[in-house]
């Protein structure tokens, strides 16, 4: 039992705590080319997934044959295996988002990310926690992906997964959805976070300061 | 020879593959402290991008006809062996150099910009002559965005700047007025 609650604290942990994206900053190359719109984030962030799941999958199973030597170079062929399975069956299914994305699908392969997970956790624990590992990461990744593209879709296009919002008087802010809209609305939500983040610690540290007082009058009284 | 000149400044300017394709921001964002490292990370960089070119352009012409469903990984070979022979002269004639990247020469392999180079080259059908133009291009600005932003944050390393936003958010924000800047390029080529 205790262990299925750890298992399922390493698949927690990439929603917030070591977001890929909010806190370890990795991945930031598709993160800002493909969410000028909300679909295409989507889209790619089930790419990643399915890539991220399926190579901590193999690695983790493998780790005993995979001498130390040359282990990058097979994660990345693996990796890129992965890749072009995506690829291919995205072009069979939907091709008018695989044009959209373009060379960014094949760049999953380079994805620091998913490279990172195989080195620093799927290589050295077992099956099962590298898979609940690479979930929770890749849901973490898509989580980012969904907030950015949803912001600029709605900012730069006034409307979001394709759906009108604000009518027909709205002024697109065009920059959004072109590169430096990119930079800037991940710069922002990376503020966002941090101070987030901030406001919690010092949450923390007061309760800390307030337990300690009350237990210090406690003691005084007693 | 008015098309190469047009491949190396578009891929230099209008389209830079850093401030307009998003590709290559992890080194971007990592090593940009410096102004001396990023410009030599720089260098490795195009160097490797022009290797790469060569060796896309061969893989294509001779083997991927006839198993194209080999490209990603092929490339990826290529790419990761020319990083490692580059990691391994460096570390023989440079040990400064080699010291200052540190991890971040490794991870040429994994930058996106480079195997981003080869599938653009490839799907644009680029030819031999062209696509080293177009590598030697994106490597240039690559360079180029690397030394403006160390340049920038060198500048805004002593500044006043709230605790918060230092950091990554900060540079975000820096690289987002670079490309609102690098934007006013694209006029360039319509305008003649």
């Amino acid at each position: 039992m205790s262990n299925d609650s750890t298992a399922y604290d390493e698949m927690l942990k990439g929603l917030w705590r070591d977001n890929p994206v909010f806190v370890q900053v990795l991945g930031m190359c598709p993160m800002l080319a493909v969410t000028n719109s909300a679909i295409n984030a989507v889209v790619m962030g089930i790419a990643t997934f399915f890539v991220l799941v399926g190579s901590s999958f193999l690695v983790s199973a493998f780790k005993q044959w995979i001498p130390k030597q040359v282990r990058i170079s097979l994660y990345i062929v693996i990796i890129a295996t992965f890749v072009t399975v995506v690829d291919y069956s995205l072009l069979a299914t939907l091709p008018a988002i695989h044009k959209q994305l373009g060379a960014f699908i094949p760049l999953i392969v380079v994805n620091c990310m998913i490279l990172g997970r195989q080195e620093a956790f799927a290589s050295k624990n077992t099956v099962k926690f590298a898979v609940m590992d690479a979930v929770g990461m890749a849901s973490g990744f898509m989580i980012a992906l969904l907030a950015l593209g949803s912001v600029r879709e709605i900012l730069g296009s006034g409307s979001i997964f394709g759906f009108d919002l604000f009518g027909a008087n709205f002024e697109p802010w065009v920059i959004m959805v072109l590169p430096p809209g990119g930079f800037l609305t991940l710069g922002l939500l990376l503020l966002f976070f941090n101070w987030v983040t901030e406001r919690r610690k010092q949450f923390i540290v007061k309760v800390a300061e307030l337990e300690q007082l009350s237990a210090e009058e406690a003691s005084n009284n007693g | 020879m008015d098309n190469l000149i047009w491949i190396f400044i578009s891929t230099l300017l209008v389209n830079n593959f850093v401030l307009a394709y998003f590709l290559g921001l992890c080194p971007f964002l990592g090593v940009s402290g410096q102004l001396e490292t990023s410009f030599r990370l720089g260098m490795a960089t195009t160097f490797v991008m022009v290797v790469t070119a060569l060796c896309a352009w061969i893989l294509n012409t001779y083997v991927l006809i006839y198993a194209p469903y080999l490209r990603l990984i092929s490339f990826i070979v290529v790419i990761a062996s020319t990083v490692q022979f580059i990691e391994m002269s460096i570390k023989k004639l440079s040990p400064g150099l080699f010291k200052s990247l540190g991890i971040f020469l490794p991870l040429i392999t994994t930058n996106c910009a480079i195997l981003g180079l080869a599938i653009f080259a490839t799907n644009r059908g680029y030819n031999l002559i062209e696509g080293l133009v177009f590598a030697l291009g994106a490597g240039a600005g690559f360079t180029l965005a690397m030394v403006l932003m160390a340049g920038i944050r060198e500048e805004t390393e002593l500044m006043n700047v709230p605790a918060l936003i230092r950091g990554t958010a900060f540079n975000l924000i820096i690289a987002g007025i670079l490309s609102m800047a690098f934007m006013g390029f694209a006029g360039l080529f319509s305008a003649s």
